[in-house]
């Protein structure tokens, strides 16, 4: 924020930053190789939705193009959610191997948000994996810092997450993705769909 | 990539927060010209006590900058709770922070009845925003909580901490000289002994001038205070996306003010300042003139009329609402 907006008390909304996404699908199989973590298949964007019916029509408009996706039998419908924050997920579900088809999903959701003028409401997208002994991990993209931060729930209830699987996972992925590095930006997304 | 935005920025808002702040520099140099003047006229060259009164004042001012952060924690009796304490109130904040791209501010609960929010700190890094108990027992909604809490991420987004601090710094001054002056009239008659008779009006101008400019500039802050809570309903609603929520908040707890108060007003009034809603009233709800001149807060009316116009932008279809205003 410059001196100008600070002055007269104005905020700008943040643009989000879309082009790191493309990174996952290669950093996918450098966490297979690496950890035994393979993608669920299941991707999902998070966004805050605004009120009145524009931003209405553009969600509709989105759900749509991505159904229609589903009509042709590539994938499987686009489930969308509310959370308990009041944040909607559009959650699209894949095979497995079909990480950048998810990617390409997850870019259109964003891409038509963004040209409507919603850019700013993106928080953020949420890929997840597990392993053979049924861990859970979701690399979680932050749209306005363009960064990843891995997510390893272990006990919703009582808020406990697997931060030595966190921290190996940033360290084996530091090359092929931006990872956050200011840790207290990685929070928690309890309940998350598709995770 | 297209960088658009749906909204205008609010133009009236700031030609007046830029001409209030206009002013106050105004009035600034004008008294420092005028009390070297007075010096110079009176050929007295102790201008002594308006240094100490500039170091004084410049100091306390920082201090309490500074610190404003622990002031206002130990003055609210507040403490810092962490997430596995309050997951809801983490959860609302991490996610606003997400949203606005900024740094996470450390999340206190005061153990008070009234329903406060406040948001203090010197700077990004070590701010504090802290709710009353009462605020989260009140039977909010989510969505109203979260209305609060963008509206007090937007006072540290737009350092408001820092800002009234020194638009405040003149009056701090200011006030300082009249009780400098007072009291070397008091004690310090011996000292400036005879050497020119105009040296005899040298402190009741000084005093008069002072109070003159306290008075003026402390007007000044309040405008500039009011002005910077309406641009942060308006940059927490354009976060939220949720105009009509923060309006139902302002009600419930504007409302709430009318209500017999648990717990001595004045214990409150040190903090008024980032509060969401003002807990003192000069004279009940929605009073003009002089209730409205001093008011740090501005009127429930003025800020639903502003948060309005946002619901109206949002209904609208098509980017950029331009040139509607």
């Amino acid at each position: 924020m410059g001196f100008l907006d600070t002055l007269l008390g104005r905020t700008k909304p943040v643009q989000p930053k879309l082009d790191d996404l493309f990174a996952l699908p290669s950093a996918a199989i450098q966490l297979q190789a690496a950890t035994g973590f393979v993608p669920t298949g299941s991707g999902s964007v998070c966004f805050r939705a605004a009120e009145g019916k524009p931003f209405a029509d553009v969600q509709n408009e989105v759900r749509d193009l991505l159904d229609m996706d589903a009509d042709k039998g590539t994938a499987l419908p686009v489930e969308v959610t509310k959370d308990s924050y009041g944040y909607t997920w559009l959650v699209s579900n894949h095979l497995s191997d079909e990480v950048e088809a998810l990617v390409t999903d997850l870019h259109a959701v964003n891409s038509a948000l963004v040209d409507n003028g919603f850019g700013p409401q993106l928080l953020c997208t949420l890929v997840a994996f597990s392993d053979d002994s049924h861990r859970r991990l979701a690399l979680v993209y932050l749209y306005k810092r363009g960064t990843f931060y891995p997510f390893a729930p272990l006990n919703e209830r009582q808020q406990e997450r697997d931060n030595a699987l966190e921290f190996q996972v940033k360290g084996v992925l530091g090359d092929e993705l931006k990872i956050e590095q200011d840790v207290t930006r990685w929070f928690p997304v309890w309940g998350a769909p598709g995770l | 990539m297209a960088t658009h935005t749906r909204y205008a920025p609010d133009r009236g808002l700031s030609v007046r927060m830029t001409a209030t702040m206009f002013l106050l520099g105004l009035v600034f140099v004008a008294f420092v010209a005028l009390i070297i003047g007075i010096m110079s006229a009176t050929h007295q060259s102790d201008g002594a006590i308006i240094v100490v009164a500039l170091i004084f004042g410049g100091g306390s001012a920082w201090i309490s900058l500074f610190y404003s952060d622990k002031i206002g924690l130990a003055a609210a009796g507040a403490r810092i709770v962490t997430p596995q304490d309050a997951p809801k109130l983490h959860g609302i904040v991490d996610r606003l922070c997400a949203l606005a791209d900024m740094d996470k501010p450390r999340v206190a609960i005061a153990p008070a009845r009234m329903l406060h929010a406040f948001a203090t700190g010197r700077n990004s890094k070590n701010s504090v925003l802290c709710v009353t108990d009462g605020l989260l027992r009140a039977g909010l909604t989510d969505a109203e909580l979260e209305g609060i809490l963008a509206h007090e991420l937007s006072h540290v987004a737009h350092k408001d901490v820092q800002v009234m601090t020194v638009a405040s710094l003149l009056a701090i001054v200011a006030g300082l000289l009249v009780r400098f002056a007072f009291y070397s009239e008091l004690f310090g008659g011996g000292r400036r002994g005879g050497n020119n008779s105009q040296a005899a009006l040298l402190i009741p101008l000084i005093m008069v001038a002072s109070a003159l400019v306290y008075a003026i500039s402390f007007l000044l802050i309040r405008v500039l205070s009011r002005y910077r809570e309406l641009a942060a309903d308006r940059s927490g609603a354009l976060l939220t996306q949720n105009p009509s929520a923060l309006i139902s908040a302002l009600q419930k707890v504007s409302g709430s003010m009318n209500l017999i108060p648990k717990q001595d007003l004045r214990a409150a009034e040190p903090l008024n300042t980032f509060y969401f809603a003002p807990a003192m009233r000069l004279h009940g709800e929605g009073g003009g003139g002089l209730s409205a001149l001093f008011s740090t807060h501005p009127s429930l009316e003025k800020r639903v009329e502003q948060l309005e116009k946002i619901q109206r932008e949002l209904g609208q279809v098509g980017p950029g609402p331009r040139g509607l205003e």
